[in-house]
């Protein structure tokens, strides 16, 4: 390309703002709504993708907006971390912009120009978020990434999905205002800035006494990381469409809390000064038995959404604490986690989508012999499983080894016995899904709330597009797998800061 | 010959809506006296924004009324702190006179316009001559300009409903004993240093040093101001009077009445007494960072249980009111340029949700949240202004009132009051609740109505989405609002010379001994 980065960059963040415009201009027009919606995307992640290879080569692109506050601006600069996640989030866009017409006209939902452009203005704060150039501006697309993902939660206007929403927004808001921005300004009356810098900006400006009350003041703010006790408004935002589920609480809203949780870590503490007081030791047990209690309670959940979302709760602590370990290979595999679980979960979720616009199934127990009729489907939810579980050749086996490297490095062995439970509980409440569904036989009559399933043989998959999309992603959980030597490399600068212990540089993929 | 009409700019400021008052009344016909109404209030908006390009600076414009040298004459005296005030005040003046010509037709009696024109722009004048005077009992006769003709205008919404009227009478006795408590206040001051002139008072009472009838005239002065600004809790008589006074009288009482008596606060709390002793820091930090904190927290909650969405907004007034009071109270720097900061801010927010309301009310008639089910289908334009403006008041990114929140959050902690920084936010999300209840009524409920609901005229809309989006810029660009108010609070500083008063050394030899 050959638009200035600092042109390309103020592009990446407003193309899906123009995408809004353009979606709500054609409100009568499904078919071009739709199409500028795809169209949208595509350009999107060729300008992010245009970044890669100047980042890999060690540029960092920027952008300055203007100043908001004296010496608090509205400021750009892409690093490896947000490359990775502005890529996943605008990857999967691409592919869930597909979804979203398959799901949205075969559920013939209600309001689905206000869902695009909802959907579009989401994405436009999450590349906010990967390409902030300090806390001051991510806080800001922060706040605008959970105001416009409120009305897709709450897009079926039911009791239901209101009482949702209002979980949703009221934790989401509470923590970010409740506790993040205060540490926001703490840390800028402290440091003097707010600019994300390699090594942390509070190193010998705070009493280390104090600093696990910082560390737990961001933690606990960025409520989109869903630590326990404020994971709450995950499992409540499972009303909504599946694609939001797909997207946005798999990926783009979740993973911007992780993302943010490693910045804070990385850039803002600098993880050699959290290493050195281990003022993040609490942060690692409380994400440890955040990782533990939601993986038990997705084994006591029979909604297929509702385990996936425990299931979230628990993969996103996986992140947290790979932060918490304070060392360079956990935040690799920390890093490397918010791309695999991004592929991995989004193929879940629309799974899960695919099977209620076929059968109308929310329940697993309702799924006994589906995987008959729905092959394509729970083939790619087992390929996504695989993955999630960590098995080779799926690309979440990499994050994890990375992950529990990280836990051995440290010094914590314990947190690999964590690492190697919360998989077999993985197994435990995701695998019999897809077993019951292949080998468990339909029941011979079907239940009076399923009607509409198709008791004769045969395959009756949902539409095209709801089935094509979970498929990519699941062939995208294998690829992972193969080039995550380009991950390790991308995030190498940041993990190793200082690159002169040689010896980590055998253990790329 | 408009360098001649500039050098008259502060006097002009407050006699152009002086005399059109009359005007309106003379020629009788309400569109013309909408008109010269339109046309006199924008006029004293330019010579503010004129003044406050003047004075941005630090400079300070001295103008002697009349020609008579202060201080036996009555001086105006301009800079930054009132030159802000007064382009909020007479900004918002313009915006209100321009949103009021559709917006009454529904809610006062035809014959009644010229009055409420007249009456609106004494108001004005009032307003404005308290902020730009430099004579102590100036600021009382404008006072009670304002004031009565406040009450006139509270009335007025007996046409809608008969309850303004109680709601005027109520505010009359207790602005009538604000009123006389601020000039008994005066009155001691008169006696003590026998002059009426701030500057002129500031000199004399820093050379007589303190004493009784100083402090008693600090705590008539104080409760009769606390009265005006609706400090808790001393803000009974606002509810009522916001919530049944026209829609139009609501906006601007909102955006403007309280905002100049937080204006006469400072001013004497800084400029007259200075803080040369003790006693009115004390006061400050031990009884009006308490009620502020109370302000905050029980106005909030009350709000959330109402189901009108005037008296919500009223309640949510007297929370605000509660962060600039704690903002002042900190007496550092940062505290001060959050309480000014947000003076502004949320008249621009207060005043854009009332308009937004009183839109609501002007097509349907009411202004009960479960009136205003499905609204935001219905009357697009406005519901977006109120959630825009909503999202001010919670404070969120990129609206003005986060930069309200984070100057505020910024001075507390300096001071190492982080429990007061926590109050701050706990507060701010019950804003949250009271803003989303009808967030959630207006677009996810069910349209109480079949009939499909007009959208709002323009000549509303217009004057609403100016204060919406000025409230986003605000939020935005702080450079005109963020500059005016430091400077405004390094002069209110230097009056009192804070920053200089020497430290007491614990240990140290007293200079006695």
């Amino acid at each position: 390309m050959d638009m200035s980065p600092s042109f390309a960059i103020s592009l990446a963040v407003l193309l899906p703002l123009i995408g809004t415009v353009l979606i709500g201009m054609s409100d009568r027009r499904p078919n071009q709504r739709e199409a500028v919606s795809i169209l949208t995307s595509i350009a999107l992640f060729y300008v992010v993708a245009g970044f890669l290879p100047d980042v890999m080569s060690g540029a960092r692109p920027s952008a300055t907006w203007f100043e908001v506050l004296p010496s608090l601006s509205l400021a750009f600069e892409i690093e490896p971390l947000g490359m990775l996640f502005a890529l996943v989030a605008s990857g999967l866009w691409i592919v869930t912009a597909l979804y979203c017409i398959g799901y949205m006209r075969g559920n013939k939902e209600s309001h689905q120009t206000r869902f695009y452009m909802c959907f579009a203005l989401a994405i436009s704060a999450a590349i906010g978020i990967a390409f902030a150039a300090n806390m001051f501006t991510l806080f800001i697309f922060y706040e605008v990434l959970t105001i416009s993902t409120y009305p897709l939660v709450a897009h079926k206007q039911n009791e239901a999905a209101k009482s949702g929403a209002r979980t949703y927004l009221g934790i989401l808001i509470g923590t970010s205002i409740g506790f993040q921005l205060i540490a926001i300004i703490w840390t800028w009356i402290l440091a003097g800035t707010l600019d994300f810098k390699l090594g942390g900006i509070l190193a010998g400006k705070i009493d280390p006494t104090i600093l696990p009350v910082l560390l737990g003041l961001y933690a606990f703010g960025i409520g989109k990381a869903a630590l326990m006790p404020f994971h709450r408004w995950l499992p409540a935002a499972m009303v909504a469409p599946t694609p939001v589920s797909a997207l946005l609480h798999a990926v783009a809203v979740v993973k911007a809390g992780v993302f943010t949780m490693l910045k804070v870590g990385v850039y803002i503490f600098g993880i050699d000064l959290l290493a050195v007081t281990q003022a993040s030791d609490w942060l690692m047990w409380l994400a440890a038995a955040s990782i533990l209690i939601a993986s038990t309670i997705a084994l006591t959940k029979d909604n297929l959404k509702a385990r996936l979302a425990y299931s979230t709760v628990s993969q996103l602590s996986y992140i947290t604490l790979g932060m918490a370990l304070a060392t360079s290979l956990g935040v690799m595999g920390g890093a490397m986690h918010i791309a695999m679980h991004a592929m991995g979960k989004i193929t879940l979720f629309m799974c899960a989508g695919a099977i209620y616009v076929a059968t109308h199934k929310t329940e697993i127990s309702d799924m006994d012999g589906l995987g008959r009729i729905m092959p394509f489907t729970f083939g790619a939810f087992l390929i996504g499983a695989l993955s999630i579980i960590g098995l080779p050749p799926l690309g979440g086996a990499w994050s994890k080894w990375y992950l529990m490297l990280g836990a051995a490095d440290a010094g914590h062995q314990i947190m690999i016995v964590v690492f190697m439970v919360s998989s077999l509980l993985n197994v435990a409440y995701l695998l019999p899904i897809v077993a019951r569904a292949f080998f468990v036989p339909a029941p011979r009559f079907a239940s009076a709330g399923a009607a509409a399933v198709p008791v004769r043989g045969g395959i009756q998959e949902a539409p095209i597009l709801c089935v094509l999309p979970p498929v990519i992603t699941a062939i995208g959980c294998l690829l992972l797998f193969f080039y995550a030597g380009e991950i390790y490399s991308l995030i190498y600068p940041v993990a190793f800061p200082d690159p002169s212990s040689a010896a980590v540089q055998s253990l790329a993929p | 010959m408009l360098s001649a009409i500039l050098a008259h700019a502060p006097a002009l400021q407050t006699v152009v809506p002086l005399i059109a008052a009359p005007l309106c009344v003379l020629f009788g016909r309400r569109h013309l006296a909408w008109a010269i109404t339109l046309a006199a209030s924008l006029i004293s908006a330019l010579f503010a924004a004129y003044l406050l390009a003047q004075t941005l600076d630090g400079s300070v414009i001295s103008y002697e009324l009349g020609g008579w040298a202060p201080p036996l004459g009555i001086e105006y005296r301009i800079d930054a702190v009132n030159a802000f005030v007064l382009f909020i005040v007479a900004s918002v003046g313009a915006l209100v006179a321009l949103y009021a010509r559709e917006s009454i037709e529904q809610e006062i009696d035809p014959a009644l316009h010229v009055y409420f024109y007249t009456a609106f722009l004494l108001c004005l004048t009032g307003l404005l001559g308290v902020t730009i005077t430099g004579d102590a009992f100036n600021v009382f006769v404008f006072l009670e300009i304002s004031s009565l003709s406040t009450y006139t205008l509270v009335a007025l919404g007996a046409g809608r409903d008969q309850r303004a009227l109680t709601a005027a009478y109520n505010y009359l006795i207790m602005g009538t004993i604000g009123a006389t408590f601020f000039v008994i206040g005066i009155g001691f001051l008169y006696m003590l240093t026998g002059t009426l002139n701030m500057a002129d008072l500031a000199e004399r009472i820093a050379a007589l040093g303190d004493n009784r009838t100083l402090r008693i005239a600090f705590v008539f002065i104080f409760v009769g101001i606390g009265l005006k600004l609706a400090m808790f809790p001393l803000h009974l008589w606002l509810p009522n009077a916001y919530s049944y006074a026209p829609s139009v009288v609501s906006v601007f009482l909102a955006a403007t009445a309280t905002k100049v008596a937080v204006y006469v606060m400072l001013r004497f709390l800084f400029t007259v007494f200075g803080f040369d002793y003790g006693f009115q820091a004390a006061t400050l930090q031990t009884i009006v960072v308490p009620l502020a904190v109370i302000a905050m927290f029980a106005s909030s909650i009350v709000a959330i249980f109402q189901s009108d969405l005037k008296r919500m907004l009223a309640y949510s007034s007297v929370a605000q009111i509660g962060y600039i009071l704690l903002g002042i109270s900190l007496l550092n720097k940062p505290g001060l340029t959050a309480g000014i900061i947000h003076l502004f801010n949320h008249a621009v927010i207060k005043g854009a949700l009332f308009m937004a309301v009183g839109a609501f009310v002007y097509r349907i008639g009411s202004s009960r949240i479960e009136d205003l089910r499905g609204i935001g289908k219905q009357m697009p334009w406005m519901a977006a202004a109120f959630v825009a403006a909503g999202l001010g008041l919670i404070g969120v990114p990129l609206t003005a009132g986060f930069i309200s929140k984070w100057y505020l959050i910024q001075a507390t902690l300096d001071e190492g009051a982080w429990w007061l920084a926590l109050l701050i936010v706990g507060s701010s999300l019950l804003a949250v609740i009271y803003v989303w209840r009808v967030v959630e009524a207006m677009y996810l409920a069910a349209p109480v109505q079949d009939a499909p609901v007009k959208k709002a005229p323009w000549s509303m809309i217009v004057p609403t989405w100016i204060m919406v989006l000025a409230s986003l810029y605000f939020g935005i660009n702080t450079e005109l609002t963020g500059k005016a108010a430091s400077t405004a609070a390094d002069l209110l500083i230097q009056a009192t010379q804070i920053e200089k008063a020497p430290e007491t050394v614990p240990g140290a030899p007293a200079a006695g001994e």
